[in-house]
């Protein structure tokens, strides 16, 4: 199938290099802690923070640093075909740990001892891409709930279909069965945390398409930044500073 | 830059589900023209000076596009939803758009109106997909219009009337491409217009049609919706038509759903299908199955069998069902495959055909247009009407005609005109026919693959030596074996007696890949040719000259790269190691296989070169005779060589083509080697090797040979290749050329060997038949064959010396290279035998022979026969076709025999008779040679 046209466009118009539309909101659920919703395209996924809290289950207290616990999940109406999404099936098991890997890996948890942060995600809408946007909104929410992080980490997939590396893959273009790179970022710190890869790829084009999604993350933390920004100015006006 | 409008998008793919699709509308694509002051015009297409920019719409595209191949149709704006419409419609068409659009001489200009933001159309309520698009199209000229002012005049051509007043009130200036063609003024341009479809101008212009005035010949087609239902109710079956090539009234149809062919007797039958359609058939009652022949088609166009060469393999061979009904009145013959008859079409496969005007004589009025039938040298294809206004510059030509339509009132197609290839019976254009009709290209390589060739002359360099990867072969005894005057050696051999009684036998292949690098333009065009060509008189190669003589070319005594495959053998032939490595060498001698067997044969000769002959082909001998056990095949075939005239090019004499002791050692070692690659490449990439393999033919296949077998006597054991291998051994008959002639029967009844990517299929399904080898694979041709490049690649990769080109990690991609290779093998296949035949043809025109022949099957009027000397097949009429069923022959299907009512003569099959060979030439233009008794 013809996923870039001659012409250089791809299915949904893009050109390859071109993210989808994003949009974030801080400040989603009001009873959590720190909460966002994070859009790319067509995906919505919506993120809420609870903690640093008492750690309900005390087994699983660390002395010397936090507990993160993360729970990823699909609303049963987030794709079209109305399918039970049954909770903790194989997929979400894996998202679900490979979230919490990579948020563990920018929060500051040896700041907090003995507590613990819980991060919930749900996609609300999936269209491509869902692992990036639940860490992006899981980033913010962190933020919001002014969890201390070492940076931002951020996240954007990348493929390599009609041999063109093509950035932030919409779910037609996932479904082509290419490659799909996913990248976690720091991008202060100009870290890869998170890295996986579909399929195959060799490793001259693999640098490329990893590069690639890099800039897409470096793109994603600059508007988180600038959406924080916004959010922390309308709380000083709020507060009357 | 990013515009979100975001639309819903509702598809339905077997069950109906809403999905919801981004789509970006944007605002920086640019129209393509150079005198825009407002556009990047930094990829401009369209001419700086253009007056007028055509935008088509979808059906011009599709109807015309042997029009807009003409150099005389330029400036023109493809819109992005009119090519998706093309390619849903016709990939056919679709691909030589996209050939025009991305040619650097035409002006083409794709705009994708459907992501620009002023272009884009929402559909609107109770609007049709295909007024939706129309609208598009309309909105995109409009835009055109107004965005580049007046610089240019934008016209609309559309052949849809609805269209076109829609457009002229939008204030659209919009023509016909009839109007538009004649505005040019270049008549010749209009023999490219297709013409409406009678049809269409009959409900245009007479508006009282009365059925009755003309006469409807084929079934309406029924409307897709109930071919689809009754494809799923059972009742219609799908599958392509495949026409008998050697009896145009009669068609199969491999059905799917029941498991068999269905057999389609008769054009009305067939119902304007052709040959390669996708098609919807309704079987017919049992008890028209066994429909008599002659009677479905007594009223058409006479049928009957060509003079050809003797078929190769089952997939060449003439399709014969049980047409021997008996004239002597038994009726219990009830054909037990199921006949039918064609309800629908479902794909065409209408693309351009070869062949001559019907003569006719000049209309009164010249000058005017005139109809005339169109005769394609195809015989599976129909005659063809076509418009013309040059009728007396064609009459004598060869061209080439596109099918437009057929409806069900006319007889035959209406196509159009493309062009002339050139004067009939001339030598060269019936070459030029050849290839077109087996899709080659023979065109001159282009300048971006020619500037892949390393500079000339080239010789080894010094950088190549002290490659570490390369081993310096140079000192070896190495000598090529060929046939005399090859020039494109792509093989040679050394064998050297070692201290311990072993042998270190070398095959050297030309290092093709060292040359041609994936990716480059030339490799891309040698995928795409596939394979050489070998025609009587030239030989159309897949990679360029200098490459093909010279560079690659391992001639004696010039150094040249090879890749090596080297084994140490015991005197027994068996393989103690295997070693593979990039080499350069230096060949000794590039014999012939007449030399070769010279030297071999001739005892006084004892210098070392000589002895290497004689120990390989010792070895040989011992290979070969292992590998029979093992089951291989020796499969006979008749194979002709001419003798061409080196003025004239015509031929001087044919003879069939010998087959020496030199040509057998030569190929046991290719054999070896290829299978020896074909082990290492799988070992390393087991799924995205490329291997040849050859199904084993089923018991259907092979029952015309054991019904000829059984009637000379004979009992074959066919249930495996070892056992058909033996009792073809014991098949001796009294005479010497028996055995040879069962072989040539059993060979035509084999499928043909197919590429295939080891990936695709599991590894017993690898097995090659005809070889008797689990593994088999192409290596030891890579100037010819474009597999072995490909698996020199493999081997090369497999070794560690380069990388694996990205292509492998891309399965689709490498099953489509090597479906496309099968299809070039094939094809070239083909064009050689069509080029045989040819040049038998001419050689025979001048020399009216007599000839000695075996009957080799046996027909209701007459036999075919062989002839050995020639390696030609045909047809000998006992009764003249005017007398159809003339009781005065009868066959004798137990004994293959047929005899005169009175007993005075009878001819059985395999029976010697004497013939005369004639060119006569009973329709204009289509010469054949006619086989006598005498």
């Amino acid at each position: 199938m013809e996923f870039v046209s001659l012409e250089g466009f791809r299915l949904d118009g893009r050109r390859p290099m071109e993210m989808r539309q994003i949009r974030a909101e801080i400040g989603a659920v009001a009873k959590a802690d720190g909460s966002a919703v994070f859009e790319m395209g067509n995906t919505k996924v919506i993120a809420a923070v609870y903690g640093p809290r008492e750690v309900q289950n005390r087994t699983q207290q660390i002395n010397d640093q936090a507990l993160v616990r993360c729970e990823y999940s699909m609303a049963n109406f987030s794709t079209g075909d109305r399918m039970r999404k049954p909770k903790g099936d194989r997929r979400s098991t894996e998202i679900s740990l490979v979230i919490r890997q990579t948020m563990e890996a920018c929060i500051l948890t040896h700041l907090m001892p003995r507590s613990q942060i819980d991060i919930f995600v749900q996609v609300l809408q999936a269209d491509g891409g869902t692992r990036s946007a639940c860490i992006n909104a899981a980033t913010l929410a962190l933020a919001d709930a002014g969890i201390p992080m070492r940076d931002l980490v951020t996240s954007c997939s990348s493929g390599y279909l009609n041999s063109t590396p093509l950035l932030d893959l919409n779910y037609v273009e996932d479904s082509a069965g290419g490659p799909d790179v996913t990248v976690g970022f720091l991008p202060k710190l100009d870290k890869v945390t998170l890295l996986q890869m579909d399929s195959k790829l060799p490793i001259d084009i693999f640098e490329n398409v990893m590069q690639l999604a890099i800039e897409g993350c470096k793109a994603i933390a600059n508007y988180i930044r600038e959406i924080m920004l916004e959010n922390t100015k309308q709380l000083e006006y709020r507060r009357g500073i | 830059m990013l515009h979100s409008k975001t639309f819903v998008k509702k598809t339905r793919g077997g069950k109906v589900n809403k999905q919801v699709r981004e789509h970006y509308l944007r605002d920086d694509i640019y129209c393509g023209a150079p005198i825009c002051k407002l556009c990047d015009s930094s990829a401009a297409r369209l001419s700086p000076s253009a007056s007028t920019i055509l935008l088509l719409d979808t059906n011009v595209v599709l109807n015309q596009i042997d029009l807009l191949e003409n150099p005389a149709i330029d400036d023109v704006v493809m819109l992005s939803v009119v090519l998706d419409e093309v390619k849903n419609k016709n990939m056919g068409v679709y691909n030589r758009v996209r050939a025009l659009c991305s040619n650097s001489l035409r002006r083409f200009f794709v705009f994708a109106n459907e992501h620009h933001k002023d272009t884009f159309v929402k559909e609107m309520a109770k609007e049709s997909k295909n007024d939706r698009n129309d609208r598009a199209i309309r909105v995109a000229a409009q835009w055109y219009q107004s965005h580049l002012g007046g610089a240019a005049r934008v016209l609309l051509i559309t052949n849809d009337k609805e269209n076109k007043r829609k457009a002229i009130a939008e204030g659209i200036s919009a023509e016909t491409i009839e109007s538009y063609v004649k505005s040019l003024d270049r008549p010749d341009l209009l023999d490219l217009v297709v013409q409406p479809s009678s049809e269409d101008v009959e409900m245009e212009e007479v508006e009282d049609l009365r059925p009755s005035k003309r006469k409807v010949i084929y079934t309406e087609h029924k409307p897709m919706s109930e071919i689809t239902s009754g494809l799923h109710r059972g009742i219609y079956h799908q599958g392509k038509l495949r026409v008998n090539r050697y009896n145009p009234f009669e068609a199969y149809v491999g059905s799917e759903s029941i498991g068999d062919e269905i057999i389609i007797y008769g054009r009305t039958n067939m119902n304007r299908a052709f040959d390669g359609d996708v098609v919807a058939v309704e079987l017919l009652p049992q008890d028209q199955w066994h429909e008599e022949k002659s009677l479905s088609i007594a009223d058409e166009e006479d049928e009957e069998e060509d003079v050809h060469l003797v078929p190769s393999s089952a997939d060449d061979a003439p399709r014969t069902t049980n047409l021997v009904q008996g004239s002597s009145g038994d009726t219990n013959a009830v054909s037990s495959r199921p006949s039918g008859r064609v309800v629908g079409i479902i794909k065409r496969n209408w693309h351009s055909y070869c062949g001559s005007l019907e003569p006719m004589p000049m209309p009164a009025g010249s000058g005017g247009t005139a109809h005339a039938l169109f005769v394609s040298k195809d015989r599976r294809i129909p005659k063809i009407r076509i418009h013309t206004r040059q009728l007396e510059n064609l009459l004598n030509k060869r061209i080439i005609v596109a099918v437009d339509s057929w409806d069900r009132l006319s007889r035959y197609p209406s196509g159009h005109y493309v062009r002339t290839i050139g004067e009939i019976g001339d030598r060269d254009t019936e070459s030029e026919v050849v290839l077109i009709e087996n899709d080659i290209n023979s065109r001159p390589f282009s300048s971006q693959v020619l500037a892949c060739l390393p500079p000339l002359p080239w010789s080894v360099s010094s950088e190549d030596l002290a490659n570490p990867i390369r081993q310096d072969l140079r000192d070896l005894r190495v000598f090529s074996v060929d046939p005399p005057g090859c020039k494109d050696i792509d093989d040679a051999l050394h064998c050297t007696a070692l201290p311990s009684g072993n042998f270190e036998v070398g095959v050297h292949i030309a290092d093709v890949t060292n040359f041609v690098h994936p990716g480059s333009p030339l490799d891309d065009e040698a995928s795409q040719r596939g394979t050489s060509v070998y025609l009587v008189e030239r030989r159309i190669d897949m990679l360029p000259k200098p490459l093909t003589e010279d560079i690659c070319s391992l001639r004696s005594d010039v150094e040249r790269l090879a890749f090596s495959v080297i084994w140490e053998l015991t005197p027994e032939a068996d393989i103690i190691s295997t070693r593979y490595t990039k080499s350069v060498i230096k060949s000794c001698a590039a014999l012939s296989y007449i030399e070769a067997q010279a030297r071999m044969d001739d005892s006084r000769l004892m210098d070392p070169l000589t002895t290497d002959l004689r120990n390989m082909n010792v070895l040989a001998k011992k290979m070969r005779s292992r590998r029979i056990e093992r089951g291989a095949l020796t499969l006979a075939s008749a194979e002709v060589k001419f003798q061409i005239d080196t003025e004239t090019h015509d031929p001087l004499d044919i003879g069939m083509y010998q087959i020496r002791e030199a040509n057998q050692m030569v190929e046991e070692f290719m054999l070896a080697a290829n299978v020896s690659v074909a082990d290492k490449i799988l070992k390393h990439f087991s799924l995205c090797s490329l291997l040849r393999r050859h199904p084993s033919p089923t018991r259907e296949m092979l029952e015309p040979l054991l019904r000829t077998a059984a009637a000379v006597g004979l009992n074959l054991d066919v249930s495996s290749s070892k056992a058909l291998a033996e009792s073809l051994d014991r098949a001796v008959g009294d005479d010497p050329y028996f055995n040879k002639l069962i072989r040539i029967l059993a060979t035509r009844c084999m499928t043909q060997a197919v590429y295939f990517c080891s990936g695709d299929l599991s590894p017993p399904e690898y097995h090659h038949y005809g070889l008797a080898a689990p593994l088999y694979t192409h290596f030891t041709s890579p100037i010819r064959r474009y597999a072995d490049v490909i698996v020199h690649r493999l081997l090369a990769a497999s070794l560690g010396i380069y990388k694996l080109p990205s292509i492998f990690q891309d399965r689709p991609q490498l099953t489509s290279i090597a479906d496309n290779l099968n299809y070039r093998h094939r094809n070239a296949q083909m064009a050689s035998r069509a080029s045989v035949e040819l040049h038998t043809l001419i050689y025979f025109k001048k020399r009216p022979t007599d000839t000695e022949a075996r009957v080799v099957k046996i027909r209701s009027n007459g036999f075919i026969v062989f002839v050995p000397k020639y390696g030609i097949e045909g047809p000998v009429y006992l009764t003249a076709r005017s007398e159809k069923g003339g009781g005065e022959w009868f066959v004798d299907e137990q004994q293959q025999k047929i005899k005169k009512m009175d007993g005075s003569a009878s001819y059985s099959v395999l029976q010697t008779v004497r013939i005369h060979m004639e060119v006569v030439e009973p329709q204009p233009n289509r010469p054949k040679l006619q086989l006598t008794l005498t």
